[in-house]
């Protein structure tokens, strides 16, 4: 007969089995549909661009001085590439604005849901999801109508005599950040509102209790505790908002080159894809930083996760 | 009771809440009024639901009546919010800041009124010392047990010095042993404060022993306000005796009235001294209300006769469950002794004494 350790051990590694078997899907999906494609594109960066796109297998650094370098066509001197340096910025200066664009509306309708009744709260929870039944490319298309110069805004405008002509704000900066903004509130909004549900009110009547003012109850008491929503939420906004691709495109007119255009022209007509493959990865590793560099500042003075 | 100057810190003037409205209304509170003197510890003592929170939360400001007044020592304060009112509350749930040390908890009153930082630091220090978590002062609140956490909600409440402290049922969630030691040190921290403390509970064993005075509350009203020996002693009406204490109800013919005595008309037909309120009129059908403890078992001829129905042991005494003759249940409660048990055996027959001051007519 087996000693209860003989029989405590063979349950744990039938445990240990079974959980390795369910998550056998999910891994593999992860390691051919992620990883793999990411090993490519780690190796196509190193590559030789062929004459008709592709890659000749050849090794090549080029692709990788050429991210933020270019090479003088006549002297073969490096000097920094102008172009790319101002699209990264203009990127990353969107993403940021973006992220900040959607906290300040997000946090105080995560706040407002919150402070429903349970019953409301699935509502508004629906209301807010609800975009995310229709395809990008309608949505940024649905604020396009609104906000053209023969748009609802302007339409408005004008009527009411506020304006005499149309303000442009369609394929301005202005309307990339409109749509933008409108695009990714729902990722903001969603964490934020998940911290903010589990925020034990009493600790609210605890801070005016105790001569706090609204805005220091705030700032000193449900801040830092839905810091970790704040935290998920920039996480999940900043990210797309890095590579968005579609908005840039339909609301700037294309006037403005965003890196997602850039590194996808190295794979259409520029036919550079070792280029674009190092792009993409540059991407990746400001993302990273950019994360970790966030999550460190985030967490050195407020609460722990979970 | 030692002295205490008549000096009113709270007055609670006609105050009505009303939640809801149309059909859903409820009357949490019903034209209540009651004054706290100074330095008291006062609690508002009843069962769930019958307005003691809701009256406590006026007073904090985290509800406004609907009607009524609250005076703060003089002044009206029921428009203010509750960062304007000199008054702190300990919360049920303690309510500590998780994000926050055990010190920066208690120092928060302080930092938020923008009290100097060396001031803070020493009243922290002071309070931290007061209920003795001088060594947790570094730790955050989630590592704490729950009667540390307890301490800590204590210290942040009494740290900005308030005019009056408030505590909503702050022992519920303590286990029995660490509840009876918070009790005294409640006691304590009352005493060294001297802060006038509003204490609210259902425990009625907790307000006996802890309160200078009690105010009864049931449905939104206050039934009675007193001493802890008047309400035990001399409840007004039957709900604060049954809620107070085991009691014996006897229905009794009441003649007699003079001087706050009166003769009890027993349905044995004895007739027994009960002490009354004044200005009671006399009437057949009232009912007189007696202690267990207050009352003998004799297996002579008693004011009342009856059978032992069942004996039960508690430790530190026996209560002996009597089927009147009369149809009426009533219990003794006797102290134990060592040596031999209680004496009686279910099925006796019995005569229970009540004693000269020991039965009081209730109002109703």
């Amino acid at each position: 007969m087996a000693t209860a350790e003989e029989v405590a051990k063979a349950a744990e590694r039938r445990d240990v089995r079974d959980r390795w078997l369910l998550s056998a899907p999910a891994l593999l999906v992860i390691l051919f549909a992620a990883t793999g494609p990411l090993l490519i594109v780690l190796v196509y960066s190193f590559l030789t661009p062929g004459a008709y796109g592709d890659v000749k297998w050849q090794f090549s650094a080029d692709a990788w001085t050429s991210v933020f370098l270019e090479r003088d066509i006549f002297d073969d001197t490096l000097s920094l590439a102008a172009a790319h340096v101002t699209i990264f910025w203009r990127s990353i200066k969107l993403a940021v604005v973006t992220t900040l664009a959607t906290l300040a509306l997000g946090f105080p309708t995560a706040y407002f849901m919150a402070t429903r009744s349970e019953k409301t709260r699935d509502l508004w929870l629906f209301l807010i999801t609800i975009p995310f039944w229709t395809n990008l490319l309608i949505r940024t298309f649905a604020v396009l109508q609104i906000i053209r110069n023969e748009g609802i805004v302007n339409t408005i405008l004008l009527k009411l005599g506020i304006v005499s002509a149309p303000i442009q704000i369609l394929y301005t900066d202005t309307a990339i950040l409109i749509g933008m903004a409108y695009v990714y509130l729902p990722l903001m909004v969603l964490p934020i509102y998940a911290s903010m549900e589990k925020l034990d009110f009493r600790l609210v009547e605890a801070g005016y209790d105790l001569y706090a003012t609204r805005f220091k109850v705030l700032r000193k008491i449900i801040f830092p505790l839905v810091k970790p929503g704040v935290i998920a939420g920039s996480i999940l906004v900043f990210i797309p908002a890095l590579g968005a691709y579609v908005t840039p495109s339909v609301l700037g007119g294309g006037k403005n080159m965003m890196l997602s255009n850039l590194i996808e022209l190295q794979f259409g007509q520029g036919r550079n894809w070792p280029l674009g493959s190092a792009l993409s990865i540059t991407v990746m590793i400001i993302v990273m930083a950019a994360l970790l560099a966030y999550v460190r500042n985030a967490g050195k003075s407020g609460v722990r996760h979970g | 009771m030692p002295d205490k100057p008549d000096r009113n810190a709270i007055e609670v003037v006609n105050v009505s809440k009303i939640f809801g409205s149309g059909e859903g209304q409820v009357a949490a509170l019903d034209k209540v009024s009651v004054s706290i003197r100074e330095n008291e510890f006062f609690t508002l003592l009843g069962p769930s639901g019958c307005g003691k929170t809701t009256l406590l939360r006026l007073i904090a400001g985290f509800d406004f009546p609907t009607a009524g007044e609250i005076l703060l020592y003089g002044q009206d304060i029921a428009p203010l919010p509750p960062f304007k009112r000199p008054v702190n509350t300990v919360f049920q749930s303690y309510a500590l800041f998780p994000h926050m040390t055990v010190a920066d908890n208690i120092g928060f009153g302080l930092e938020m009124l923008g009290k100097p930082r060396a001031e803070i630091k020493a009243r922290v220090a002071e309070m931290l010392k007061l209920v003795k978590m001088e060594a947790l002062a570094g730790r955050r609140t989630g590592q704490i047990s729950g009667g540390q956490q307890q301490r800590v909600a204590l210290a942040r409440a009494l740290a900005p010095q308030p005019k009056v402290l408030l505590l909503d049922e702050p022992l519920s969630a303590l286990d029995y042993k660490l509840r009876k030691e918070m009790q005294i040190e409640l006691k304590r921290l009352q005493h060294e404060t001297g802060i006038t403390f509003i204490f609210v509970t259902h425990d009625q064993e907790e307000a006996l022993t802890m309160s200078d005075r009690i105010a009864v509350m049931s449905s939104g009203k206050i039934l009675q306000v007193g001493s802890p020996w008047d309400i035990y002693d001399k409840p007004a009406e039957r709900f604060v005796a049954d809620f107070i204490g085991e009691t014996n109800f006897l229905t009794a013919a009441i003649s007699g009235v003079g001087s706050g005595k009166a003769r009890a008309t027993l349905k044995s037909g004895t007739t027994i001294e009960a002490t009354v309120a004044e200005g009671f009129q006399p009437k057949d059908n009232a009912t007189v209300v007696v202690r267990p403890e207050h009352a003998k078992l004799t297996k002579d001829k008693g004011d009342l006769s009856g059978t032992v129905e069942n004996i039960v042991y508690f430790g530190t005494d026996t209560h002996i469950h009597v089927h009147l003759d009369s149809g009426e249940a009533f219990t003794v409660r006797q102290q134990n002794t060592r040596s031999a048990g209680c004496g009686f055996e279910r099925g006796d027959k019995v005569g229970i004494i009540v004693g000269n001051d020991a039965a009081q007519v209730l109002r109703d």
